[in-house]
Parts: structure tokens; C-alpha cells; sequence
């Protein structure tokens, strides 16, 4: 009798989960990590929508565009949340983000945004990282870290895969132009590694690997909040810093766009702003107000603001790509 | 009159060429239609030169890690297998052999971690030497990881190959060696190299096709595009940047290298068997003295420190890791429930299909007296060696992209890719029982008028079955602890142990990394057990 109660519970749990929407989220894997803004984020966008949220992730962004590529209309992903600027132009080119119809939004952000397909939620500077208790003397500007070193003292992003890797090959093209292959084949000199993903490298400098690593001038925040360490910092450099702007978008292949747009419009409001700063280490996109610790107001910002056009990127990254693979792949 | 009885035997015995053919379909077939597919892709599009001079650096170093690798294992083995040769008789020698041959069925990511423990920037030895007030080691990553890596697959897989051929040395060469009075480079010179010589250049093609055609090592400890194997940039193509031309012209690549590498490895191959060695008592005479006892024990106390420490790092990390966080995490049971369905899965399809092609192996070779088909029916099932796992996956995987949701798939593939990949081991261990069983069974059972079902439950299974068990709990235990095929179909819902473990030592958590390498290998080991166990129990009953 018990195993009949029991068998028709769970029936009619299972029929309940049915019934109740599901919207698949395809992200990078830090996003939804335990520490990672994916808790939080499904705890208050479920009870909003009465439905649930199936996270899948990817490695790195990168691979996320890659992801939804591949799978094109066979794919189940509702939501596409963690591309970049550097990749939102090869993404609606390659038709699998529709627009969000959500008419004119407010933003917090450093440029001026009226994207029709793409939400921002944060954004930061990408910075070389080092810990000032291995590292005395860190390199003050992009012109002396890509003047050689000694010693193989830095960790890197392959641009292929991660957003952080695309980003450094970004900033220097911005600052070099052609003469881009020629500062990789030097800077190669002093990489330790390249890693698929951020989380890789991170997890590398950490573990004292390397006393620096490519990450974002953000990155100190955490430290300084999560675990009241102060030894790891950002080098700002003179020439200026390139920006990453990360975005969410309606999948082509989702089957419940009216869900898909609700998300949207919750990663544009302040709800979702509040979580982003103590947990995606980035400045949120919309104004977050007090949920904005103080340590982010004090951080160190560039002056000088570098960002390449979408459409520029997404017509020359795979050059670009190979440009670097021929210089960082061969020596 | 030979020949008469010879042919009673044929008339007697149906030829079963259907299992062979049906097998023949799965395997070369499925990697022909993947090659075909990859082809069809490559026509297709019409993009800039396929191939640009980063392919060739890939090509250059996969090339030159292979040659390197494949140099260091036999510079080790060499001495080392000399020291077990002539050291025959020693407490644990029996054991020490076995050790010698775990790497071969150690999952290899278990044994990349036990490999990261101890000789990593923060391993054992580096922690040792910094005690000690020296410089410690350089992180191991780029060609160096990868060299020792492959050394510790390859340096004992050569003394397991090498060791018999001391053993075939016959006691009279040594008794004359003895009357003559030799010393040891005499013995070397005149006795052992010889012997040697001829079978060290298909050893030394086999360790070279297999590190040229490393996928998880490099993946894990190349760093970066600098130390890149073709196999690993194929995958990249394919997953990281959904080149697809790119993946064609690199798979065209490593085809058409380990085709060249397959033959030379074919016309050099002498047979030679892993068995090991019995501890038969030799009479040599250059081992009495205490510079050569001291020698050998110094060889094999490296030797085995060489293939020992990764794997007890592994075990002592994996006991003194956070057993309890990590076991207490249900994706992780998942993950280990999806790793043995694929192996038991992949067992049993690559039992079935090795069987079958072996049947008719038999069949051609013994019954219609035609070897030489025989042979080309056992080498083209065995095509894995030359279509690599990732060139076939990427083949699939092309194929299947417009028409389903592949990530979903990925346990399915999964299963195929590594049964396929297991089916030269299956033929390598049944073909010469079911050769035997007709040799030994033939006449009788066409006097007794036995054939088709009969035969084979009357007959065959009984000789059959504990090879069989054998070998699919090999193939089952192999596809377990598989990385390759859920790396290149997979994405985050499909994750097996193996998967964990890879995305545990890439995000630098040694503790995880441990207690999954703990428990992948006991999962291996297990499913290993079961089947054998299943497959005893199957034939007293």
C-alpha cells in the first residue's frame, strides 16, 4: 500500500515538473559555478516566472558561440547568457540569437547601448593580475610586459576559446595594428601557459604557478571582500585597457520565446544588477545603487578606454586568430 | 591424404562469412561513411589554404613529441627489461611485472594526475628538492610534461614486449656462453643484441603510432597551441572553433601519417607476445658480480619508482582528499552511473563485433584455407589504429550536426566510438581461441554431424567463454575510464567520471581531483571485476 502512495507521489511530481516550464540557459562554467551569480540568479527569476531554470554550461564564452553554432535549430537553449561585444556580431550573423523586442532600455554603462538583440548585464577592463608577494616589480605599462622577460612568468587565455584570451589579443591589435604579430612573438616569451578558460588560469596563478595572469581589474575586488587579502592587484597601464561587455540574448532555437524575453528583461533590471558585483566580480550593467560595495567604487579605472567595433571584429577575428596562432603557437 | 582430410573438414563446416561481413559494415564501415562525411564538408566550402603554416607546426611537433617519446621509452625499457632478464629469479619479480603492466589498463587521465602529483611544480619531487634547499621544478607543462607522460604509458608497455624475447634465449646459448666465459658486453654483443635487434623497430612503430596519436595527455598537460598534437588541434577545429574545413585537412593529416606509420609498423612487427615471463632459472655468466647486482637493482628500483610513485601519489592523495564533500555530490554518482553504462555498453558491443569478425577470420583462414583474407578481415576491423577515435568522432559528429542535437547523443556515441575502439583488443584475444577450437574440434564435429547453433553453445562458447569474459571486461574497463569520446560529444550534461576529473585538474582543484581519480580507477577496477566475475559464475552455472 506504501509502494503505491509512494509511486503515485512521485507520478505526480514528475507531472507537476512537466507542466511546469523549463528555460534552458547556456552559459560559461564559472557563471553557474556555487560561488557564481547561477544560484542566486535562478533563486530570484523562479519565483518571478513559476517556472525553472536548466543551466548548461560551457568552458568559456567562446565556446558557448561554438555550442549554439553546432547545434543550431537542434539545440534546446532558450537563452544564451556570457557572450561578449567581441562576439555579438559573428552571433547574429550566424542566426541563432533573435531580437528581444523589449523596446529602449536604461543603462549604467561606460558607452552609449541600444542593441536590439543583446541585454548587457556587466562589464570590466581586462588587467594583468600579479601577486605583489612573489612579484615586487610588475611590468607598468603594455609596452615593458611585452619587452621580454627572463623568465616564463605569465598565464594567458587562448583567444580561440575564452573571452579574457580574445580580449588581450584585442587590446594589443588596438594598440598595435599590424606590428601585433611581432609584440605576441616577444610577449610569448614570458607565457607559462595558455589555458581554454579563465577559471583554468585563474585556478593556475592561485595554486602560485605563475605570479601573473590575464584577468580583469575587478579581480581584485574579491579578494579584498571574499577573503580580505590584498596581495593580488591590477597594473593599470598607461596605454589604456580593453573593455569586455558581457551580454545575454534570445536563442533562435528556444521554443518559448515569451519566457526567454521575460529573462531578458529581468538581466536588465536591478534585481539582477545586485547580484553581479559580489559574485561575477564585474561592474554590474544597470545601476545596482547600494548593492555596489565600496571596495569596486575605490578600485583603480583606465583612462583610456579601448574597444574595437563588433562588426570589425567579427569580420577579422579568425585572421586575426591565426595571426596569433602563427606567432604564440610556433615559436 | 592430408589434403583429402583437410577438405572432409571444409564440406563438413559451413563457412560463417556473415558475422564478419555484418562487422565489416560497423567497423571499417562507420569510419569510412565519417571520413566520407568529413570529405563532403571539405568540398563544400571553399575557404582560403586549408592547411596554414600553424598545421605544420602541429604536424612538426606531433611528429617530433612521437619520435622523442618513443626514443625515451626504449632507452629506458632496454636496461631495464636487460635487469629483469637477468635478475630471474627474485622475491616479487612475478609482482613487479604486473605493476609493469597497469599502465596499460590505468584510465589514462587517473594516471595523468598521478603523473601531476609527482612531478608537478607543486608534485612530491619538487616539494622534496625545495626541502632540501634546492631549485625546485619548473611546472610541467609543454613538451616535458608530455614526454614523461609518455614514457610512463610506453617504457613499461616496451619491457612487457622486450621481456620475452630474453626469455626465447634457449639454456644451451647460455651454457656455452658460460663455458666461453664471457662478459656481460660479450654477452650483450654476441647473445642478446641479435635477439634484440630485430624486434626493437616494431616496437619502437608501435609506441610512435600510439603517442602520435595522443589525445588526453596533450590535452591536459600541452599547454597551450605551442605543444599541440594533430588529434588534440582536430578536436579544438572541431569543438572550440567549429572550423569544420580546418578539422578535415588536420584529420586528412593524421590519417595519412599513421597510414604510413601503420604500414611500416605492419612490415616490421614481429609477433611477440606479453605473457609474463615464468622465472625460469638462467644460467648467465656475467650476473655475480656486486657491480652487477647493484646495477640492476639500481635499474629496477628506478623503473619502478618510475611507474610506482604516480600511481601510489594517486592513491594517497585520493585517500587523504575530501572524501566526503566529494562523494557526498550527487552529480558525481551520475557521472560514475554514465561512465559504467558506457563501458558495460561499449564491452559488450565491441565483444559482439570482434567475435563476429574473428568468426570469420577463422572460418577463412583455417576452413577455406585463405589467410591471407583472413588477414585483411582482422586488419581492416582494426582500422582504430589508423582512423583515430577523434577522427572518427569528428566524422560523426559532422554527420549527425544537421539532423539531431549531438550533445544529447553523447552517451550513445559515446558507447559506439569506444566499442569500435576496443574491437582490435577483442579480436587479438578470441581470434586464436576460436583458431584453436577449430583445429582442435572440426573433425569431430562434423562426424557427429554437429554445426550452426549446436556447435557453437556445445562446442564453441564452453572453449570460448573465459576469453571472451576476458576481453569484454577489458574493452568495458578501457571505455570506463575514457576521456576521448564524451570530450569531443559531450557538453556540462553528459558528464562522466572521467569528464570530472579532466575539468577538476584544468581548474587546478587537486583535492577533488584525487578522490575522483580514486574513484574512477575503483569504478574501472569493479566493472573489470563484475564482468569477469558475471562471465564465471555464467559458465559453472
Amino acid at each position: 500500500m506504501k509502494r503505491i502512495f509512494v509511486t503515485c507521489l512521485a507520478a505526480a511530481f514528475s507531472l507537476q515538473a512537466a507542466w511546469a516550464e523549463t528555460l534552458t540557459i547556456y552559459t560559461y562554467e564559472s557563471f553557474v559555478s556555487d560561488w557564481g551569480p547561477g544560484p542566486e540568479v535562478q533563486k530570484r527569476f523562479e519565483s518571478q516566472c513559476g517556472c525553472t531554470i536548466e543551466w548548461v554550461a560551457e568552458g568559456d564564452a567562446a565556446t558557448l558561440l561554438t555550442a549554439l553554432r553546432l547545434e543550431g535549430d537542434a539545440g534546446r537553449a532558450d537563452v544564451v547568457l556570457g557572450l561578449d561585444t567581441n562576439l555579438m556580431a559573428e552571433a547574429v550573423q550566424s542566426g541563432v540569437v533573435l531580437e528581444h523586442g523589449l523596446g529602449q532600455l536604461g543603462f549604467d554603462l561606460p558607452i552609449a547601448w541600444n542593441d536590439p538583440v543583446f541585454v548587457p548585464f556587466d562589464y570590466g577592463y581586462f588587467a594583468i593580475i600579479y601577486d605583489s608577494a612573489t612579484l615586487t616589480d610588475p611590468p607598468a605599462s603594455l609596452a615593458e610586459l611585452a619587452s621580454g622577460s627572463p623568465g616564463r612568468d605569465l598565464i594567458i587565455q587562448d583567444p580561440r576559446t575564452s573571452t579574457p584570451g580574445l580580449g588581450l589579443l584585442l587590446w594589443i591589435k588596438a594598440i598595435h595594428g599590424d606590428d601585433a604579430a611581432e609584440v605576441w612573438g616577444i610577449l610569448s616569451e614570458r607565457l607559462l601557459t595558455v589555458t581554454q578558460g579563465w577559471s583554468e588560469a585563474y585556478g593556475l596563478f592561485l595554486a602560485g604557478e605563475a605570479p601573473m595572469v590575464l584577468s580583469y581589474t575587478t579581480s581584485p575586488a574579491y579578494h579584498q571582500l571574499a577573503e580580505d587579502e590584498t596581495r593580488y592587484k591590477a597594473v593599470i597601464f598607461p596605454e589604456g585597457h580593453y573593455m569586455q561587455i558581457e551580454v545575454a540574448a534570445v536563442a533562435a532555437s528556444t521554443d518559448q520565446p515569451e519566457l526567454a524575453r521575460q529573462f531578458l528583461s529581468f538581466v536588465g533590471s536591478r534585481d539582477f544588477a545586485e547580484i553581479i558585483p559580489t559574485t561575477n566580480w564585474m561592474y554590474p550593467a544597470t545601476d545596482a545603487g547600494d548593492a555596489l560595495p565600496d571596495v569596486f567604487r575605490n578600485l583603480d579605472k583606465p583612462d583610456v578606454t579601448l574597444l574595437l567595433a563588433p562588426e570589425d571584429v567579427a569580420a577579422n577575428r579568425k585572421e586575426w586568430i591565426r595571426e596569433w596562432l602563427e606567432a604564440v603557437g610556433t615559436k | 591424404m592430408a589434403g583429402g582430410s583437410r577438405h572432409e573438414m571444409i564440406v563438413g563446416q559451413r563457412l560463417l562469412l556473415w558475422p564478419g561481413a555484418l562487422a565489416l559494415i560497423a567497423s571499417p564501415g562507420l569510419a569510412i561513411v565519417a571520413i566520407l562525411a568529413l570529405l563532403g564538408v571539405a568540398t563544400r566550402n571553399e575557404t582560403g589554404p586549408l592547411l596554414d603554416g600553424y598545421s605544420w607546426h602541429v604536424l612538426r611537433f606531433t611528429v617530433y613529441q612521437a619520435t622523442l617519446s618513443t626514443v625515451l621509452a626504449l632507452l629506458f625499457a632496454l636496461p631495464v627489461a636487460r635487469a629483469f632478464a637477468r635478475r630471474s629469479q627474485f622475491p616479487g619479480r612475478t609482482a613487479l611485472i604486473r605493476l609493469f603492466g597497469l599502465p596499460l589498463v590505468l584510465p589514462v587521465i587517473v594516471a595523468v594526475f598521478g603523473i601531476v602529483a609527482v612531478w608537478g611544480h607543486n608534485g612530491a619531487v619538487s616539494r622534496t628538492l625545495v626541502a632540501a634547499g634546492l631549485p625546485g621544478f619548473a611546472p610541467l607543462y609543454g613538451l616535458s610534461g608530455i614526454l614523461i607522460a609518455h614514457t610512463f604509458f610506453n617504457m613499461p608497455l616496451a619491457v612487457r614486449l622486450l621481456l620475452p624475447v630474453w626469455d626465447s634465449i634457449p639454456g644451451e646459448t647460455w651454457r656455452l656462453a658460460n663455458q666461453f666465459g664471457m662478459s656481460g658486453w660479450q654477452v650483450f654483443r654476441l647473445i642478446e643484441f641479435p635477439r634484440i635487434a630485430p624486434v626493437i623497430p616494431g616496437i619502437a612503430m608501435l609506441i610512435f603510432l600510439l603517442c602520435f596519436s595522443s589525445f588526453s595527455i596533450v590535452l591536459v598537460l600541452g599547454g597551450g597551441p605551442r605543444a599541440t598534437t594533430l588529434e588534440v588541434a582536430i578536436w579544438q577545429a572541431l569543438r572550440l572553433e567549429f572550423e569544420i574545413d580546418r578539422a578535415v585537412a588536420l584529420a586528412g593529416l593524421q590519417v595519412a601519417a599513421c597510414l604510413i606509420a601503420g604500414i611500416a609498423f605492419y612490415r616490421m612487427a614481429r609477433s611477440t607476445v606479453s605473457e609474463p615471463t615464468e622465472g625460469r632459472r638462467i644460467l648467465r655468466p656475467d650476473i655475480s658480480s656486486t657491480a652487477s647486482k647493484c646495477g640492476d637493482f639500481l635499474l629496477l628500483s628506478v623503473g619502478t619508482f618510475w611507474i610506482g610513485a604516480p600511481l601510489a601519489a594517486a592513491v594517497t592523495a585520493g585517500i587523504s582528499g575530501p572524501l566526503h564533500d566529494v562523494l557526498g555530490r550527487q552529480e558525481v554518482w551520475a557521472a560514475a552511473v554514465r561512465s559504467v553504462v558506457i563501458g558495460l555498453s561499449a564491452g559488450f558491443l565491441a565483444l559482439v563485433f570482434g567475435t563476429m569478425l574473428a568468426v570469420t577470420a577463422r572460418d577463412l583462414a583455417v576452413r577455406a584455407q585463405r589467410a591471407g583474407l583472413a588477414d585483411w578481415v582482422e586488419i581492416l576491423g582494426s582500422q582504430t589504429l589508423i582512423v583515430s577515435p577523434v577522427v572518427l568522432g569528428a566524422g560523426l559528429f559532422v554527420l549527425l550536426i544537421p539532423h539531431v542535437a549531438v550533445f544529447d547523443w553523447a552517451i550513445y556515441l559515446a558507447i559506439v566510438l569506444n566499442g569500435l575502439i576496443a574491437i582490435p583488443y577483442v579480436i587479438r584475444l578470441v581470434g586464436p581461441v576460436l583458431r584453436r577450437n577449430a583445429e582442435h574440434h572440426d573433425r569431430l564435429c562434423a562426424s557427429l554431424g554437429l554445426s550452426g547453433l549446436n556447435r557453437l553453445v556445445l562446442v564453441e562458447w564452453p572453449a570460448l567463454a573465459g576469453t571472451a569474459t576476458t576481453a569484454m571486461a577489458i574493452s568495458a574497463a578501457l571505455a570506463t575510464g575514457d576521456l576521448t569520446a564524451i570530450v569531443l560529444f559531450g557538453s556540462g550534461q553528459s558528464d562522466t567520471l572521467a569528464k570530472l576529473l579532466f575539468s577538476a585538474l584544468g581548474t587546478y582543484r587537486m583535492g577533488e581531483a584525487a578522490v575522483l581519480a580514486m574513484l574512477l580507477t575503483a569504478t574501472c577496477l569493479a566493472v573489470f571485476v563484475v564482468v569477469e566475475g558475471a562471465g564465471r559464475i555464467g559458465r559453472r552455472a
